[in-house]
């Protein structure tokens, strides 16, 4: 079968998770060879997938880890053994 | 990600923590504070919620933690307290302005196009140390329909795997394909020309755009 640019597009997730078949990786492969505009595509998704996964990107708030350990400390200082029931 | 040997030591831990050394509580949610924030900043869009929502969450998870039974990994148990929390807080504030899914679902275009780019030159990770580049990528994060964000969130920026993120969502893992194939689709064709004018001027650096 050959892969058109929309079939290549609907799997390009799946490419990327390597979770299609070792058939599939190949057709989209060698479309990907010949089509440049797939593999900028491919190659701006994975980009982004890189910056958005960045610890740089999502910043936890100034004094987030101070304030709950705070908050646990009382939590913990205070409460009730971890309940069972 | 916590591995088998974490894992572990894990289970030491919580057995320790319950059964009396209350203080360990403290080294065993330390992996996952960012998690546990980001996730809840995926359900509630604010940092103060988030926080709180957080904050809340792992709180509950101490008081619960004898529940554990190690049925499903800890990270995804305290996951599912997190969102949990994080859900309510977003009912409780009358915030859930349902972002309609089945809109989206069947409203026409159904596999969103790409943004066509022939020349894609990477952006680099150095590109992050300027602020514009990180309010961008956070604007596109927030702004997608919230059941993409959610899983977007926990497989692509907390690195869980598809059965992990089912899990913790309360979805199943067919979903969470589906929701992260088009919440990736979307970044990008909303990305792009963002990223586009993120990058120095350079010329040819782009290339032409055959389908803009």
């Amino acid at each position: 079968m050959e892969l058109n640019c929309r079939h290549v597009w609907a799997r390009i997730s799946d490419y990327i998770d390597e979770s299609v078949s070792a058939e599939l990786r190949a057709e989209i492969e060698r479309h990907l060879e010949h089509c440049e505009i797939c593999a900028a595509i491919l190659d701006s998704t994975r980009n982004i997938l890189v910056l958005t996964a960045d610890d740089r990107t999502f910043e936890l708030p100034v004094g987030y880890s101070e304030r709950l350990h705070e908050r646990l400390a009382a939590e913990l200082g205070g409460g009730a053994e971890p309940a069972n029931e | 990600m916590a591995t088998a040997a974490s894992g572990r030591n894990e289970t030491e831990l919580i057995a320790r923590i319950v059964a009396g050394e209350r203080e360990l509580f403290h080294e065993l949610i330390r992996p996952y504070e960012r998690m546990a924030y980001l996730t809840a900043l995926a359900i509630v869009r604010n940092p103060t919620d988030a926080e709180e929502a957080a904050q809340d969450g792992l709180v509950n998870a101490y008081r619960h933690l004898a529940k554990f039974r190690g049925e499903a990994k800890f990270s995804t148990w305290l996951l599912t307290i997190v969102v949990n929390e994080a859900r309510q807080k977003l009912r409780r504030a009358k915030r859930a302005r349902e972002e309609s899914l089945e809109e989206t679902l069947l409203g026409g275009d159904r596999e969103a196009s790409p943004a066509p780019l022939t020349d894609w030159r990477e952006i680099p990770s150095e590109a992050l140390e300027r602020k514009e580049l990180r309010e961008a990528l956070r604007a596109a994060v927030s702004e997608l329909p919230a059941a993409y964000r959610e899983v977007f969130t926990l497989r692509d920026i907390e690195g869980l795997n598809v059965r992990e993120t089912a899990a913790a969502l309360g979805v199943n893992e067919n979903i969470v394909k589906v929701r992260l194939h088009r919440a990736r689709m979307m970044l990008q064709k909303r990305l792009v020309p963002v990223l586009k004018s993120a990058t120095p001027a350079r010329k040819g650096f782009w290339g032409r755009m055959p389908w803009s």
